[in-house]
């Protein structure tokens, strides 16, 4: 077969090749930023996530109505149609709620800007930056577990790391007083990047030393990380004046600023997230130390024989995959609740594996899978309130991976062609397996 | 003479490409048919039609004189056909006996599995056809030979008549092939008929009895062993003539580049790999080390490269003992190699042509300034290289693991060549190539020895040994037997060293 393309092709080489060549500068000088990116997250084509999230909210949608009792009440008085009307008006309700709680409410917007009324306008895009609020642990987590993954890691312990991160940062934030926030801030995120940082580092070590695997290794770390936590809130990180386990507030200036009054929560973190998603992908892409912990995460063999450092790639991947952990947590802490309580993630952590999956390792797709999610979760409130359980947010998400993990039930389900090639695989196949 | 298998204009289109091309192939009942062929040529999408893995667009397929339509494996294998691909598949955790009842499982009551039935019946045609095997070892611990006799047992467990043989040389050793070629002349004798898809041709001069050579999807013609010699062959295949033999001028070795001396090595089990090794490489010389593979080759090249760790003894590269040195140090010093499994160690093939051809440069300046990497430079390089040693991609952005064999080979070679080396270890580096692309590694390498590298060439193939080396060091269980000139010795010679018989018996068992 190839042999035939060869044959063709090497009739008229000189005039492909120099074609070729040309073509070649032009897409380096042309495809840039986000070309590249959309690229190289979708593998040449949205089309697969784009319908993945599509048909993930069509399934939520059917179960939204199959757990609608009042529609098998009607079922039962003899009303098909009927039931099928409640059915359907349960799944648009809870969407339209998803959407408002997520988004915000088109009239409201329209009404609030045009009536001038701060507080008012403020209420009415609370939504669509609370959902980035949200986002935003989602992308430090989420850039953590796609590092590893580029490196062939698996990094189950992001949730330990994020709680590591977080101890270090609160008691920075609280215990140094009388700093100005431009020491202050950046004193507690680095802390807390360095907190995670040696909560990867110990399994990355283990792992390039003594081979140990890092999956059970991190799952371990992750316990001791929470019960670590739980002493040091019950004991010396207890905030003097309560009864709870909870630390003190973190002084003002550790705070990361906030861009608007009450109740927005928008902060800074956002941006210092993107600008994190950045330097990952210009650190893992653009440096030949990122080429080195690719190429030890695509082919180890390959890596070992063209002279690179496994040893020491393992465990600056691990490491860098806890501080990224990390700075997840610390942003909660100085951005959102300024103090650190046991229960102050919601998982995170885990979450991150399946956002890394989602936006295929690449920064960019993390950041955009991130997005997703915090959208999500923050409409979920809304939902539940609308009388949906917020489960069913759970539930979309789980099908939304499922269909980017197995994009062959998409492209049946769609009729769509295989590509010349296949797919790339969205899970790494051997996992930091040896 | 019956025919058993005919078929007729079999035509299939991919996208894009004509992989069969109205082929026509007749098979004589107890015949070796060979299907001759470079990589990509047609041969596997023809093998595969008609074992059912894909439809044929046009053309028939007559098993015994009768229409057969297969659409499954199934299908294919009661017809009478089976097939023993090139990859074997075989559960390695299995015993034979498992392995070959798998799918067709002998049972006892409907319920148990009837090992020792299955068992028997195997002992039985291993007997008959020659294929030893012990039907309850463990595949893992069987050799790659005897893991394809079991492949082979499997077939005939089916009853097939017609058996296809997928490049089943590919993976054995010298004297493996010849007690292959052995079992296939019993198997035809029993009136077994046999496709034999290959692409070596002295294979096939010595076991065909009939010869079809596709090329571009298209048969190029059909002869006989007695018709045709290599020479004819490889020009039908490659579709030009093709210099079979390189242009070889004396070597002038001038001084060692690289000496080794008293050399132990320790395999993956810590057993002694390479037991007391001396030798040198001198610049502008090919060393050939010759020897069934398994001897030891494959550790001394991994402590020469600094992939493995030495037991004792010293290797000095131009003056400086590398031995338990980093591949990198020892890669920065001048020398190069070119890894014995390419999709293993020599490539990454989900990474671009790019980075690949910049795999062990890419730190260094110009790829690099700082941390930072120079893609405009790497690209540039990239293009050159690819025209320079003749890659066949479609870009320099293509990924490694899309390009056929040959040109994955070229892209090492393109590589390690490239870069300013002294030394050079070349190990198997024409492994299941075609004859196309072994001929212009071969050229590269014995220029490379003309501009002054010292070359060492590891190759369990003979005929290449013999073919590029001005001295021929021979392997036997992990020691040199012996070190000879490489115009002057014999095939037969260097065999009966591989083979184990001490250098004075081998030399007055040759004279006679």
């Amino acid at each position: 077969m190839t042999a035939k393309k060869e044959s063709n092709k090497s009739k008229n080489k000189d005039k492909a090749k120099v074609k070729a060549k040309a073509q070649d500068q032009e897409q380096i000088e042309k495809k840039s930023g986000l070309a590249i990116f959309i690229e190289e997250v979708s593998g040449g084509s949205l089309k697969i996530p784009v319908l993945a999230i599509f048909t993930g909210l069509l399934a939520g949608g059917v179960i939204v109505a199959i757990t609608t009792v009042e529609m098998y009440q009607a079922f039962g008085q003899g009303s098909i149609i009927e039931g099928l009307g409640i059915g359907w008006r349960a799944i648009v309700d809870s969407y339209i709620s998803l959407f408002t709680g997520a988004i915000g409410d088109p009239p409201k917007i329209i009404e609030a800007l045009s009536s001038g009324d701060d507080v008012l306008i403020r209420k009415a895009f609370n939504p669509i930056l609370e959902s980035l609020v949200l986002s935003t642990p989602y992308i430090f987590a989420g850039l953590a577990v796609a590092l590893g993954f580029r490196t062939g890691l698996f990094n189950i312990g992001a949730e330990g790391q994020l709680f590591i991160g977080a101890i270090v940062s609160v008691w920075i934030g609280f215990s140094f007083k009388g700093l100005p926030s431009y020491i202050h801030i950046p004193m507690a995120m680095l802390g807390g990047a360095l907190g995670g940082a040696a909560w990867g580092f110990i399994p990355g070590i283990l792992k390039a030393k003594f081979g140990a695997h890092e999956v059970i290794n991190t799952i371990m770390m992750n316990y001791i990380a929470f019960r670590l936590s739980e002493y040091l809130l019950r004991g010396p990180l207890m905030r003097p004046d309560s009864f709870n386990p909870i630390s003190p507030f973190v002084e003002k200036s550790a705070e990361l600023p906030r861009f608007f009054e009450d109740p927005i929560r928008f902060h800074l973190g956002f941006f210092i997230a993107l600008g994190v998603a950045w330097l990952v992908y210009w650190f893992m892409f653009k440096t030949k130390w990122g080429f080195d912990l690719r190429t030890v995460g695509a082919n180890p063999n390959a890596a070992r024989y063209a002279g690179m450092n496994i040893v020491r790639s393992t465990i600056v991947a691990m490491s860098l995959s806890g501080a990224l952990a990390g700075l997840a947590g610390a942003n909660e802490v100085l951005g959102v609740n300024h103090n650190l309580a046991l229960a102050f993630s919601s998982g995170y952590g885990f979450d991150a594996i399946a956002l890394a999956l989602l936006g295929k390792s690449h920064p960019m797709g993390v950041v955009l899978a991130s997005i997703l999610f915090g959208t999500l979760r923050n409409g979920a409130i809304k939902m539940q309130i609308a009388g949906i359980p917020v489960d069913i947010i759970t539930i979309i998400q789980s099908f939304v991976i499922v269909f980017i993990a197995a994009p062959a039930i998409i492209r049946t389900m769609y009729r769509m062609k295989e590509k010349e090639g296949g797919d790339e695989p969205v899970f790494l196949s051997k996992w930091g397996g040896n | 003479m019956t025919t058993v298998l005919e078929l007729k204009g079999i035509t299939k289109r991919f996208p894009g490409v004509l992989a069969n091309d109205k082929i026509d192939l007749t098979l004589e009942k107890g015949n070796i048919h060979a299907l001759l062929g470079e990589n990509g040529a047609g041969k596997s999408t023809l093998m595969n039609i008609l074992y059912g893995l894909y439809q044929p667009d046009e053309g028939e397929i007559l098993i015994g004189g009768q229409h057969k339509k297969i659409y499954s494996p199934n299908d294919s294998i009661s017809a009478g056909v089976g097939m023993v691909h090139q990859h074997f598949m075989l559960v390695p955790v299995f015993t034979v006996t498992e392995n070959v009842m798998l799918g067709a499982e002998e049972m006892r009551g409907g319920l148990f599995l009837d090992r020792q039935a299955a068992a028997e019946k195997i002992a039985k045609i291993s007997e008959q056809y020659n294929l030893e095997v012990d039907p309850y070892a463990y595949v893992q611990d069987l050799s790659v030979g005897a893991q394809q006799r079991v492949e082979i047992i499997k077939l005939l467990y089916r009853e097939a008549d017609i058996l296809i043989l997928d490049e089943p040389t590919a993976v054995l050793t010298p004297q493996e092939a010849d007690d292959l070629f052995k079992v296939m002349r019993n198997l035809t004798e029993r009136d077994k008929s046999i496709i034999f898809i290959t692409h070596k041709l002295r294979e096939v001069l010595d076991v065909a009895d009939q010869i079809t050579v596709i090329r571009l999807g298209k048969v190029v013609g059909t002869t006989t062993p007695k018709k045709a010699d290599q020479k004819k062959l490889a020009s039908m295949m490659v579709g030009r003539e093709v210099m079979l033999h390189v242009e070889r001028k004396p070597a002038k070795p001038k001084e060692p580049v690289l000496k080794v001396e008293n050399l132990k090595v320790l395999d993956d089990r810590s057993h002694l790999a390479v037991d007391d090794i001396s030798f040198e490489v001198r610049a502008g010389e090919i060393l050939g080390l010759a020897g069934v593979q398994g001897n030891g080759q494959t550790e001394l090249v991994e402590a020469i490269t600094g992939l493995r760790e030495t037991f004792e003894g010293t290797i000095e590269l131009l003056g400086e003992n590398i031995a338990n040195q980093t591949p990198r140090k020892i890669t920065e010093l001048g020398s190069a190699h070119i890894p014995e499994d390419r999709q293993r160690d020599g490539l990454v093939l989900s990474f671009p042509i790019i980075d690949n051809l910049a795999l062990n440069t890419y730190y260094l300046p110009p790829y690099s300034k700082g941390a930072i990497l120079q893609e405009q430079v790497m690209l540039e390089n990239a293009n050159t290289l690819i025209e320079r040693f003749d890659v066949r991609t479609p870009s320099a952005e293509t990924p490694a693991g899309s390009l056929s064999g040959g040109n994955q080979q070229k892209v090492i070679v393109a590589r390690e060549f490239s870069r300013p080396a002294k030394f050079i270890v070349a190990s198997q580096p024409t492994r299941g190539l075609d004859v196309g692309s072994i001929e212009y590694i071969h050229n590269r390498l014995v220029k490379k020895r003309d501009e002054g590298t010292g070359v060492l060439l590891v190759s369990p193939e003979l005929d290449e040994v013999m073919e590029l080396s001005d001295r021929i060091a021979v392997m036997y269980r992990g020691k040199i037997v012996d070190i000879l000139p490489g115009d002057e010795v014999t095939k037969e010679m260097v065999g009966l060293l591989m083979a184990g018989v001490s250098p004075n018996d081998a030399r007055s068992m040759n004279a006679k």
